[in-house]
């Protein structure tokens, strides 16, 4: 370890932790409640897309795609603003 | 390159690949150009399959190497972006190249958990798993096991839960070689599987995880492009839109007027319905079990896991989740599209047409075995949807026919299905051949054994593993597609709970996670073996491609009732803890314990 304290390291690990939490929330609207209500969905369209389908073929993937970048980035911000950023 | 993977090659990754992506569409075109000419089908056929595997091989030569780290994690210099791109690879097998779409066609909405539980579980990679067993460092994911785990116990249930979940993959996938080889060569299936082999076998042997990044990189560039180029093109025919992500809206409408017209009961985009087109409880469970199980599955599985052992970093290792999901998501996204426009096709020009006049590709392949079957039943003609026949797997090769491009789009379509086969059962070989020779052979067998003699007995088992997986896909076992959904059930069942719960909660106690793997993975077995051979009822309708959906949970209790039941961890695995959580720092070794 380097020179952190324990307090220090609780702090990271509960802003790492709140991280985390924030989007396994999101992943689970966006795999889970979402296509739960897809037959409610199915009755709006866009673009000739039914809402519930567009969002299990295409709006749930492209969230992903935005979670993983955004987990990356967050956490870079986390790890900087702790001085545990690798060099 | 020389032994070491050189800092020059590694800063000019993007020209390497940018000048082999460019010549691979001179290639293309230069073949166009022949066949426009009356070289004849059978020749380009064969032009695809050996080129392409002989430059992986090139490849695979070119990063032969005899040292540990290089071997093991590919020198841990691959940066984030190519190792997206060589987790696509790793990632995208026959399945996803070749039959998913089929399945969409065949499933509709009841299809996308597959595409839902197959990008999904990136997120978990990113988020809970990779950055840390990155930090961790080794090489394999039962090494985790049985550090944080302090022992061989939890390492052997990590090496066999490895095997039987990978060794089941690696069955199907060489059965996905073995058909395309055999289709595009014309030669006997079983035969073509060993001709496969030696195309696996190449790219892996010298170099090891190594030539295996460098040669997955190549063939994603080619399955990328063979995946997108015939939809793309069939797009821009149909709409004048060169995307077809945004153009298959209208099909979609286009489709739902026809299915009405046709007395069609289930609709393509309709969501949880049976057979008659009623909702159905029974098909909303199984979505969200499928799509659950495949994603918890993608991150236990160690093929992929063991990618991220091989970025410079851990913040790397972050980025790189990102790049993957990317590349993946360019396929994945795709599919659908490829459903809707043969959908189409079948509806206007196929179903109702005099039989005698139908388009050339519904001809074509129906010459070929048991693929395409067309039954006049009632003698009346007229082609009736009832007595057309399609087996999923035509779908994406037969859309440069469908979209009415030359026969050289089909050979690119087998190259890319090929090297989508290709490259996911060297990620697979690589992941069962390394677990055996670094956490059985030298961590239990012979701790003192010589880099020399390591690296001799790890590529005697990639070997033999290799050719049991062709041995095993020879005898054509049933169920394939199947048998993938069951490597995901049996990883997500058996790894997920030790793997999350050793870094995200220190209490874990080593007979916890052994408990929890044991009664996780055994459980799933049961249910597995019990539905599929011996008739037992399915619980709650819960068909056994999701399994794991009884297994994971009980993982999880499992592990956090009888870690609580035992003595806490020792200060020093806490501190070890500690150390994988933060990117910067020594880990914290637990005394006594061997590490590289």
């Amino acid at each position: 370890m380097a020179e952190m304290t324990s307090a220090q390291r609780d702090a990271y690990w509960s802003k790492t932790s709140r991280l985390m939490w924030i989007i396994m929330v999101l992943w689970v609207v966006f795999s889970f409640i979402i296509p739960a209500f897809a037959v409610q969905l199915n009755q709006i369209k866009v673009f000739g897309f039914p809402l519930g389908f567009y969002f299990a073929a295409q709006g749930s993937l492209i969230s992903y795609v935005v979670l993983c970048f955004w987990n990356a980035i967050a956490q870079n911000k986390i790890d900087q603003e702790f001085g545990v950023a690798e060099d | 390159m020389a032994n070491q993977t050189s800092k020059s090659f590694v800063d000019n990754l993007g020209k390497i690949y940018g000048v082999y992506a460019g010549s691979f569409v001179g290639f293309v075109i230069l073949l166009a150009i022949l066949e426009q000419m009356g070289l004849p089908n059978k020749i380009i056929g064969y032009s695809f399959v050996f080129l392409t595997i002989g430059v992986y091989a090139y490849i695979g030569v070119l990063s032969r190497t005899s040292e540990l780290s290089e071997y093991y994690v590919a020198g841990r210099v691959v940066p984030p972006f190519f190792n997206g791109m060589a987790t696509g690879a790793d990632w995208m097998s026959a399945a996803s190249f070749i039959s998913m779409a089929g399945g969409l066609y065949l499933g509709g909405y009841g299809a996308l958990g597959y595409v839902l539980g197959w990008t999904g579980g990136y997120v978990l990679v990113g988020v809970l798993l990779a950055p840390y067993l990155r930090k961790f460092g080794q090489f394999t994911v039962p090494d985790f096991l049985g550090v944080r785990y302090e022992g061989n116990t939890a390492r052997i249930c990590g090496v066999v839960v490895l095997f039987c979940a990978s060794f089941t993959y690696i069955v199907a996938q060489t059965f996905g070689i073995g058909i395309i080889t055999s289709r595009f060569l014309g030669i006997p299936f079983e035969v073509a599987i060993f001709v496969g082999l030696l195309g696996i076998l190449v790219c892996s042997m010298l170099g090891g995880m190594r030539a295996v990044t460098w040669t997955q990189v190549a063939q994603y560039i080619i399955l990328i492009m063979a995946y997108l180029i015939p939809v793309v093109w069939l797009s821009i025919k149909l709409f004048g839109n060169p995307i077809p992500e945004l153009a298959y809206g209208q099909v979609l409408e286009q489709i739902g007027e026809l299915e009405k017209k046709l007395g069609i009961l289930k609709p393509h985009a309709a969501a949880y319905v049976d057979a008659k087109g009623q909702f159905s409880w029974v098909e909303f469970n199984n979505f969200w079990a499928l799509t659950l199980t495949l994603m918890v599955g993608t991150a236990s599985l160690p093929h992929i896991l063991m990618r991220y052992f091989t970025t410079p970093n851990v913040k790397d290792a972050r980025t790189s989740v990102g790049w993957s999901i990317f590349f993946i998501f360019l396929l994945y996204f795709t599919a659908p599209a490829y459903a809707a426009f043969a959908k189409l096709e079948v509806y206007t020009n196929v179903i109702g047409q005099n039989i005698n006049a139908l388009p050339a590709w519904v001809q074509n392949w129906s010459q070929v075995g048991g693929l395409l079957t067309i039954k006049d039943g009632n003698g009346d003609g007229i082609l009736q949807l009832s007595e057309f026949i399609i087996n999923q797997d035509i779908i994406v090769l037969s859309m440069p026919e469908i979209a009415g491009l030359p026969y050289v789009i089909s050979g690119l379509v087998a190259a890319g299905g090929l090297a989508a086969a290709l490259s996911t059962a060297d990620g697979l070989l690589l992941a069962i051949a390394n677990a055996l020779s670094h956490d059985v052979y030298y961590k239990l067998i012979d701790p003192h054994a010589s880099t020399m003699r390591r690296l001799v007995v790890a590529r005697i088992l990639l070997v033999v593993v290799a050719i049991c997986g062709a041995a095993v896909a020879g005898t054509r076992p049933a169920g394939i597609i199947q048998m993938v959904a069951w490597a995901f059930s049996l990883a997500a069942a058996g790894l997920f709970a030790p793997l999350v719960l050793g870094i995200w909660w220190k209490r874990t106690t080593a007979a916890g996670a052994i408990a929890g793997m044991v009664v996780g993975f055994g459980v799933c077995l049961f249910y597995l073996i019990g539905t599929r051979y011996f008739g037992m009822t399915e619980w709650f309708g819960i068909r056994n491609i999701s399994s794991a959906l009884f297994g994971l949970p009980l993982a999880f209790l499992v592990t956090w009732a009888v870690s609580l039941m035992t003595k806490a961890p020792s200060q020093d695995m806490q501190d070890f803890v500690d150390s994988i959580r933060v990117p910067k720092g020594e880990l914290h070794w637990v005394a006594g314990q061997a590490h590289e």
